[in-house]
Formats: structure tokens, sequence, C-alpha cells
């Protein structure tokens, strides 16, 4: 493939039609790719993502890579943002808790309860 | 950031301009359990070099930092592919994807060369052409798509050199 197809592809795929979920804003997941994201996986988490959401056809989303988020022991972490949902940090994110996300979180706007990280670190997220 | 691969070896070496290190610092720097304080105050962050150190040292491979203050750094690892512990590659072109797509202004430059049993190709990418295609290197479809484009890059690499 060339640049030049690449671009093609591109263009050909904005005019292609969306399908938009959980309203006109952007739905945001947050990827930690720090050094203790990725031992733990989460570049097969961020794959999984891509994979699952190409297969649902959901286009309106952006993925943000960071680094160390502060919760090693939990990673991979993943932080989705979206319309209609509280902002959530999700803590052991394998391939398969990132297929749960789409369809519960994303899809159906349901809490993916036994991943939910609730006691972030408090010298690094701050409060609201 | 030069992936450089043969039946023996898988050798990368990474190169900035950064701020560069002074030979204090470059040896402490190695160290999981130091960290300047200025991104992440009273936190101990790092552990990427000690990891690609520890695993060289493992597997029978070689690793070398060199940095000059003010002008950047090169760090050089090559790991032996016939050691029976070193990590599998893992799936590249999604890795390229990923790190091309990385946040941020910065330009980057990826050339990844394999040598096969039919010769030696190389193919060469960089941060801003790609994002120039793209637009955006944030969204879901250009993840998708730069995927596709370092996978098929890899196809054509691994079809010449075989």
């Amino acid at each position: 493939m060339t640049l030049q197809e690449l671009r093609a592809m591109r263009e050909a795929g904005q005019k292609a039609m969306d399908r938009r979920v959980g309203g006109d804003k952007s739905i945001e997941i947050i990827v930690g790719m720090g050094t203790c994201g990725i031992a733990a996986g989460a570049k097969e988490t961020l794959d999984a993502f891509v994979n699952e959401l190409n297969s649902k056809d959901i286009r309106n989303v952006v993925i943000k890579q960071v680094g160390c988020m502060g919760f090693c022991h939990s990673e991979p972490t993943v932080e989705i943002r979206m319309d209609g949902m509280p902002d959530i940090i999700y803590g052991n994110v394998d391939p398969e808790t990132a297929r749960k996300i789409v369809h519960s979180h994303i899809l159906e706007k349901k809490l993916v309860d036994k991943h939910v990280f609730d006691r972030p670190s408090k010298d690094i997220v701050k409060e609201k | 950031m030069v992936l450089d691969q043969d039946e023996q070896s898988f050798t990368m070496t990474v190169t900035d301009n950064g701020k560069g290190m002074d030979e204090a610092e470059l040896v402490r720097a190695q160290d999981p359990f130091y960290t300047d304080g200025v991104k992440h105050r009273h936190r101990k962050v790092g552990l990427g070099l000690p990891f690609v150190i520890q695993t060289t040292r493992m597997t029978d491979g070689w690793f070398q930092i060199t940095s000059r203050k003010g002008e950047g750094t090169t760090v050089i690892a090559r790991f032996n592919l016939q050691h029976w512990d070193t990590p599998p590659l893992g799936e590249l072109p999604a890795t390229l994807g990923q790190l091309m797509a990385l946040g941020g202004d910065h330009e980057a430059t990826v050339v990844r060369r394999l040598t096969g049993p039919g010769g030696s190709s190389s193919y060469e990418d960089k941060r801003s052409e790609l994002l120039e295609a793209l637009g955006s290197l944030e969204d879901l479809q250009s993840l998708t798509l730069l995927r596709e484009y370092f996978r098929s890059q890899e196809l054509e690499l691994v079809e010449v050199t075989k």
C-alpha cells in the first residue's frame, strides 16, 4: 500500500455513512500505554478495541494513548468518556474485557461492574 | 527508529534529538527507581530501559545507551532470536501503528529492514507523512488504516526477502 492509496482509503472511509453511537460527540477511549500497561498487554487491548468497534461499525471514536496513569497494579487501564455515561476508568482490561466494554458500556450504557476502578491515585487524578 | 532483523537477531535503534544526558544521568536512567521528579512529582517511574536491559542480558543479546547533553540519546538493543527465552516479536504492524499514533506534535521516522534467504529489503515511514495522508492519527478509522498500511508493508517485505 502506498501513501496515496492510504489517503484514498481514508477519503473513501470518511464519505461512508457513519454509525454514531452515544450522541453527537465522539466517544473517547484512553488507554494507558506506559511500560506497566504494555507489559500487562495494553497493546493487545488497544487492538481488541479497534477490532471490536470496527466489527460493530461504530465510527465516532477517538482513541488516545497515554503514559502510566499510576494504576500499575491494575493494568491495562482504560478510561471511557462519552455522553450519557460518567467518565469511568476500568482496570485489568484484557481483550475480552475490552469487547465487554464495547458491548455493555458503549452500546448498552451499562457499567462493566467487575472492572470499574473506583479508587484512583489521589496524587495524580484531580477530584472534580 | 531503526528495526533491523535477520535470521539471527532483531536490532532496535532509537535515536532522539532531545535534551540528552550527562554520564551520571545516563547511569541513573538505567535504574528502575530513579526519576528526575519533573513530570511526576513524588513518584518514581521508568521501568522501560531496565526491562530492555534485563531482557537482552537474559537472552544473550546486547544493549547500549549513549547520550550527549543538549544533543540527544541513542539506545540500541539487539535481541538474539535464536535464544529460547527471547520474547516473541508480537504483532509488528499493530505496534508500529500504535507507535505512530502516539499523541504529540513530534516527528518520528521508522526504518524497518528485513534480511532473509532472498536478500535484504526495507521500508521507511515518517509520522508527518502519515498524519498528512490521514488528517488525524487518533480516531478509530486512522488507527485501523495505519495497521492495514503497516501490515501491507510487512507482507511485501516478507515476500521480497523469502
